[in-house]
């Protein structure tokens, strides 16, 4: 399997702040990459340098670059637009917009430039039922989004993200507001998603990274502290950090 | 006992005062309302609406002064709102805060406290003099399009600023460009603030006298183009009160204007509340 992407000391800066140092990272395709660790540590950024939302709020900057397949994400010359369809992105709240669950799930693809009311359609059948989420809504396409509940809210940004289908996907604590049972069934979809996707993960806690993921990176005030195969990272850490992290003793 | 009986009787005299305040509120509002109505109903009827006025306007009705009304106020929305929401929109998803934003938005403010009359004595000597526009509509529909362009940026800057980031972030990280963007994540959730200022914008329009008098002059001909010079109800009614040509006739212009303003309020609700309903079904 070939490196789907790659990070190469990678530092970004916030107005004052700094929020990833020096981060050296290399994702494999068709695998899922947790990213874990406490909170402020840079989680949330790294997944936005990777689809340049980050850069767009005024007065940060970075160095180093990302590649993905060996582009340059930061090259002047990259469509943003394409970039971003690539790497799709579900953020850590849930952020349907104010218009139907139908037109939610369509909105990336007729960004696009996709018209046909049939091929919508079969799009947003397709993303629903990979989220998840179909059986629930089949019946209530074109009312509002903001009436379903939190976990159908999250599904449907999954689901949103899914109809552009992307290459990458990644994933910013996507069950935080969920219930065990829909909690359950999105780690059923991301295992399965897997062969088609590379999946970038924040779990929500550690115990779902070591559930789902297949390599995990731990991240602590803008540093990578350590990354490695689940496995190891959840039972014999090298770093004396991750170790008092996944057992508990902050955090 | 004695702290409780002052907080008592603070009680009682704020809630009579707001009382007083919002009663003494209704009470001139109903006043004005039932001195036209009365004054002006009896006067009203199908003719009065569909037929022109004659000898001045001491006989007929006061079709072309609607038609005025109504034509000046498509031509200050049809200049005012797509200007004014371009602006609004570069104000806040175009440059961030800068000199040129605050020259911009310093311009607007200074805009919205000029009285009418000198916009229009602007539109005078520029629309109707220098741009030989002469007293027409399109002369009167810019000089008010100018006068209203402050109300419409600032509304809508307003409404856009209370879009979550988040939509916009959705938006990008969905492969939109910033076009895409603002005219499908931001203005949609943004438009009934918009149309606030638009409302806004009708009334003062429909209100305005002495600024259409300079620009739009005060013409009973039918018009038949954008140059032709025409009078609205406001002027109509100032005209036939001033030079006392018939104040009965004056009245009923009144009732009119009265109706019409509600009419256009109710619609433009209607209308709104559909947008809003038919949005979060």
């Amino acid at each position: 399997m070939s490196d789907k992407i790659a990070i190469k000391d990678f530092s970004f800066h916030y107005d004052s702040s700094q929020a990833l140092r020096n981060i050296n990272l290399h994702i494999k395709s068709n695998q899922i990459f947790s990213i874990f660790g406490p909170a402020r540590g840079g989680k949330t950024t790294m997944l936005k340098s990777l689809n340049r939302l980050a850069d767009l709020i005024f007065g940060t900057k970075h160095t180093g670059t990302i590649f993905l397949d060996g582009m340059d994400i930061y090259d002047p010359k990259v469509d943003l637009t394409h970039l971003r369809r690539r790497i799709g992105m579900v953020f850590d709240l849930p952020t349907p917009l104010p218009i139907s669950t139908f037109d939610n799930v369509a909105y990336g693809p007729r960004l696009s430039g996709i018209k046909q009311k049939k091929r919508l359609a079969e799009i947003v059948e397709k993303a629903l039922r990979a989220a998840v989420l179909w059986d629930e809504v089949k019946d209530r396409l074109h009312t509002s989004a903001l009436r379903l509940s939190g976990g159908q809210q999250q599904r449907l940004c999954l689901a949103r993200t899914l109809a552009l289908e992307p290459e990458v996907l990644m994933l910013d604590e996507p069950c935080s507001g969920l219930d065990p049972i829909s909690t359950a069934s999105i780690e059923e979809t991301l295992v399965q998603l897997k062969k088609d996707y590379t999946i970038i993960l924040v779990p929500h806690n550690i115990q779902q990274a070591s559930r789902v993921a297949d390599r995990a990176g731990f991240f602590l005030n803008g540093d990578l502290v350590e990354e490695g195969p689940v496995y190891q990272i959840f039972t014999k850490p090298l770093d004396k950090r991750t170790e008092d992290y996944v057992t508990g003793r902050f955090g | 006992m004695r702290v409780s009986r002052t907080r008592y009787l603070t009680q009682i005299i704020a809630k009579v005062f707001i009382w007083t305040a919002a009663l003494s509120t209704i009470a001139v509002m109903i006043l004005i309302l039932f001195q036209i109505l009365s004054e002006g109903l009896p006067i009203l009827s199908l003719q009065f609406f569909l037929e022109s006025p004659r000898s001045m306007g001491r006989e007929g009705g006061i079709l072309t002064t609607i038609i005025g009304t109504f034509a000046l106020i498509l031509v200050a929305i049809f200049f005012s709102v797509p200007l004014g929401v371009g602006t609004a929109i570069f104000l806040i998803e175009y440059t961030r805060e800068s000199r040129v934003s605050r020259v911009i938005r310093f311009g607007t403010d200074c805009l919205a406290g000029v009285p009418s009359i000198i916009f229009g004595l602007f539109g005078f000597a520029f629309f109707v003099i220098f741009l030989n526009m002469g007293w027409s509509i399109l002369s009167g529909g810019l000089t008010l399009a100018a006068m209203n362009l402050p109300v419409i940026i600032s509304t809508t800057e307003e409404a856009i600023k209370t879009i979550p980031y988040s939509y916009r972030e959705v938006s990008y990280s969905l492969g939109g460009t910033k076009w895409q963007t603002v005219t499908r994540a931001v203005l949609p959730s943004a438009l009934p603030g918009i149309f606030t200022g638009i409302i806004l914008e009708v009334g003062r329009s429909i209100g305005e006298t002495a600024a259409v008098i300079l620009t739009a002059g005060s013409s009973l001909v039918m018009p038949n183009s954008l140059f032709s010079p025409i009078r609205t109800m406001s002027v109509h009614f100032y005209i036939l009160a001033r030079e006392g040509i018939s104040m009965d006739m004056a009245y009923g212009t009144g009732a009119a204007l009265i109706l019409l303003v509600l009419m256009i309020n109710t619609t433009a609700h209607w209308l709104l509340n559909r947008y809003i309903r038919h949005r979060a079904r």
